[in-house]
């Protein structure tokens, strides 16, 4: 069937239309019915991820149940030559599931699982479609839980989290998946299966497991992950405290960790967000404040006293113009109610906004946020700013309207611009989102030449004929050269001092 | 260190690297040789990382230390201790002269480890010179980075065969704000047991390690809680009511867990010169193991995951040593062997010997092409 929202020459059509049943004849013999979907009007719910500025209808989507349909629905492809994207819960947010219009998407939602629990060892064996949040909900009742937590994570599943590395709140504190993760079973393209990782620690030889995590779904495809459990906190306080002057807020910041505490939660809101976010849910937020920082502390009681005394000492010696301290869980779940909320608070302000993900070293967020003022007035566009400030994870949220196409380029290239102001702030264009195709282009400020390639030599070492997501994340030699030629105007290049080529 | 020296060390490595590849004359490379024992023994001419030394930066607030391959670990962590910050994986030297890089390159980790996480999770970035000499920096010096692949965590471990490391940033901790150690007899199977249990509880548990006879008997665990004061002060009358514990004198602690991470504690000074000894890693689950032949001293850590014990260093022992690591889920490593053993014998479990390993290797084999397409650092120090 053909891609209805595609305009493609005739050639090219048939071209495609003669793949497309070459494929679903291929697969059909492997998978039931209800698991292989073509049509137009079942393929049109995975034209796009959590970005749907970019979509793109596949050739065909395939929902395998098990392991050995993973397998023989690899190994056919790669006969083929027919180019996969894998997809978890579709809850991305650069297009990393984004459909190639000759490839198939590969769902792992139906693997959802929970294979073993054990209390002993503090370990979980998990298929890739169990969502981020079930985990914790399953081990609850041992006093265990799992550390990462997205704000996806009602959503998100474990097998796309391994596969961008995800964080969250408490990352600070208990790592990214990285660090929660010790063994992760898969496929490469050639359909063969493989383990990295393992649960004896420190396994000697190249630690195949740290590549794969955050490879964007282009090294192997997930079919089981053991997670690490943790001890559940006995409790968890947070401290509300209130800026008038951004640069103040952002030194507390440094002056919490520079004090050798690290919270379990360090979030920061600018004035804008605040104002947004309590329309919405009512918190009781310092209205007039430029900034508030929430500081998370979590352990045993006797610890959370401690930390939340010494918080608060650091917190008012950076100045702080006022200070609230969570007395119950319930006050702890309303001051946090307005971070976890202010995505769906800034969707009432606007039509759409354009979520960003950089990252800073803690020092220059006062920095990039002023920056990003001024960017607002040159792009003639607003911007709120919520963020993990604990490791210097931003989230900008540019408000426009989508409906206006001049309006979502701007909005583009402001989103881009703070991308190249977090690289030349020692940062990095992305903490937790992944590049997908989102941020492709901007891995060319990033990069030079030589990490390309070795990045392509990598990929090429697991999946030597480049059928796993390749469109993805690692930018070709041409498309940066492209991406140059088209970012210089007025004969003025962008940061001089990287390398380009 | 100035540019111009910190340049022209890097132009030199580069040179020996081109010639090498060149000459087809692979090269080992070598921070402090603290640690050149470990690992499959070689002959390749050396190429010396020391002349590239010193802390390009560190800011306290943020967490992390950015330094040359060759710097002095101990200048690392006595700069870190003016700040109260530490290593949280408390890499082992082995001597006075270890280097940062021959840190990370062995990717080996103290008692921390076990609730701190290993050399690898702190890695955030790296600058290295690849088999081509190109001069390449992965990751950076933030927390979170998921651009492009994480290149700098494939070095932990690699033991300098995937590429020179001439620079690294990794995330340092905030030294605990209290420290206790307390010790108390127990028999293997307990230790086991009470270790794995605590660790599944919301208790400061740091490090523990049990020390004891091979049959498995009698024996001495050692545990040490970190944490807030208040916490610390909280455990111990928990863990007093599982076992009779005796909290010991800080400078008596200190030195042991500094004694235990170099291996200067007596169970691993016995040394034969006809004995190897012999690392092996496990998951938590597993319980005592009967191994036979070893001598007297059995030293865990990790609650568990890390065992260490000395025997013949023959083939023979080493296979039955391995196929009882494989049969529990684990694999073993001839960490260090006695002046008599046969130096060319193979130290690693190989991945061939692993489940699904056929596809690994090729990988693995490709990988190392792909950083080093002439084989200039073909050590062969890892298999």
């Amino acid at each position: 069937m053909i891609p209805m929202n595609m305009v493609i020459p005739p050639p090219e059509l048939a071209a495609i239309t003669a793949l497309q049943s070459k494929l679903v004849s291929a697969l059909r013999p492997i998978l039931p019915e209800h698991a292989l979907l073509w049509e137009p009007e079942d393929t049109i719910p995975y034209e796009c991820d959590g970005l749907a500025a970019y979509r793109r209808m596949p050739l065909a989507v395939a929902l395998p149940e098990t392991e050995e349909q993973v397998a023989r629905i690899l190994k056919i492809c790669f006969n083929m030559q027919v180019p996969i994207v894998p997809r978890g819960s579709g809850t991305g947010l650069s297009g990393g599931a984004m459909p190639m219009s000759q490839g198939l998407v590969l769902s792992l939602a139906k693997l959802k699982k929970i294979i073993s629990i054990d209390p002993f060892t503090r370990t979980a064996v998990v298929q890739p479609g169990v969502r981020n949040l079930a985990i914790s909900e399953a081990v609850a009742h041992l006093g265990l839980y799992y550390a990462p937590d997205p704000s996806s994570q009602i959503a998100c599943s474990i097998g796309g989290n391994v596969n961008e590395n995800s964080g969250g709140v408490h990352c600070l504190k208990y790592g990214l998946t990285l660090h929660n993760v010790l063994k992760v079973r898969g496929i490469l393209m050639s359909g063969e299966i493989v383990e990295f990782g393992s649960l004896a620690p420190d396994s000697p030889g190249l630690d195949l497991l740290a590549v794969v995590m955050g490879s964007e779904g282009m090294l192997a495809v997930v079919t089981e992950v053991t997670v690490k459990l943790i001890a559940k906190p006995k409790l968890a306080r947070v401290i509300m405290a209130s800026f008038d002057d951004i640069e103040k807020g952002a030194d507390a910041v440094a002056a919490i960790i520079a004090a050798g505490i690290i919270p379990a939660g360090l979030e920061m809101m600018d004035k804008a967000t605040t104002r947004a976010v309590e329309e919405f849910v009512h918190a009781g937020y310092d209205l007039d404040a430029e900034t508030i920082l929430l500081c998370e502390s979590d352990g045993t009681p006797e610890e959370v006293a401690e930390e939340i005394e010494r918080m608060t000492k650091v917190l008012e010696q950076a100045g702080a113009s006022g200070i609230q301290i969570s007395q119950n869980e319930a006050e702890r779940l309303k001051f946090w109610s307005g971070r976890k909320n202010a995505f769906p608070a800034a969707g009432r302000l606007a039509p759409d906004y354009y979520c960003m993900d950089g990252t800073i070293p803690r020092r220059n967020i006062g920095t990039l946020l002023r920056r990003i003022q001024g960017m607002e007035k040159k792009y003639g566009l607003a911007c709120l700013n919520v963020f993990h400030a604990g490791d210097g994870n931003m989230h900008p949220l540019i408000l426009f309207n989508g409906a206006d196409q001049e309006e979502w380029h701007r909005a583009e290239e402001f989103g881009t611009e703070i991308l190249e102001a977090c690289v030349e702030l020692d940062g990095t264009i992305t903490g937790e989102h992944g590049v997908g195709i989102e941020k492709i282009n901007s891995m060319c400020v990033q990069f030079g030449e030589g990490e390309r390639e070795s990045f392509w030599g990598v990929k090429a070492a697991f999946d030597p004929e480049k059928l796993l997501n390749p469109d993805k994340a690692i930018p070709t030699l041409n498309r940066c050269a492209e991406y140059g030629r088209m970012r210089i105007s007025g004969g003025s290049v962008p940061h001089p001092e990287l390398e380009r080529f | 260190m100035s540019s111009l020296q910190s340049s022209s060390a890097i132009d030199l490595f580069r040179e020996q690297i081109l010639a090498a590849s060149k000459n087809k004359t692979p090269l080992s490379i070598q921070g402090g040789g603290t640690k050149s024992w470990y690992g499959n023994a070689n002959t390749f001419t050396k190429l010396e990382t020391r002349s590239y030394s010193g802390i390009l930066e560190y800011q306290p607030e943020e967490l992390v230390i950015t330094a040359c391959a060759g710097t002095p670990l101990k200048e690392i962590e006595a700069v870190l201790a003016e700040k109260n910050q530490v290593l949280a994986f408390e890499p082992p030297h082995f001597g006075d002269g270890a280097t940062f890089g021959g840190a990370i390159a062995a990717g080996l980790a103290g008692p921390g480890r076990i609730s701190a996480g290993n050399l690898r999770d702190f890695v955030l970035g790296a600058r290295i010179l690849d088999g081509k000499g190109q001069d390449l920096s992965f990751g950076g010096k933030v927390m979170k980075n998921v651009a492009g692949y994480d290149v700098s965590r494939l070095l932990p471990g690699s033991m300098g065969t995937l590429s020179l490391l001439l620079e690294a940033s990794v995330k340092v901790l905030p030294r605990p704000a209290a420290t206790t150690t307390l010790r108390c007899p127990i028999t293997q199977a307990r230790a086991l047991q009470l270790t794995n249990e605590w660790a599944g509880q919301p208790l400061p548990l740091s490090a523990s390690c049990w020390i004891g006879s091979s049959t498995g008997g009698d024996g001495e665990l050692t545990i040490r809680l970190a944490g807030a004061a208040a916490a610390v002060k909280a455990a111990i009358p928990l863990m007093g009511a599982a076992v009779n514990v005796v909290e010991l004198d800080p400078s008596v602690a200190d030195a042991f867990w500094s004694n235990l991470r170099e291996h200067e504690l007596p169970a691993f000074q016995n040394l034969n010169n006809n004995d190897t000894l012999y690392r092996l890693a496990l998951p938590a689950v597993c319980g005592p193991l009967a191994i036979p032949n070893m001598n007297d001293q059995l030293v865990l850590e990790w609650h568990g995951q890390q065992r260490w014990f000395t025997a013949s260093g023959d083939d023979v022992t080493f296979a039955t040593v391995k196929t009882l690591a494989n049969a529990n889920g684990g694999h073993a490593t001839r960490f260090k062997q006695g002046a008599h053993v046969d130096p060319n014998q193979q130290r690693f479990t190989l991945l061939s010997e692993q489940a699904h390993s056929v596809a690994l290797e090729a990988v693995q084999a490709r990988l190392k092409a792909s950083f080093d397409p002439a084989g200039v650092f073909a050590t062969s120090r890892l298999p």
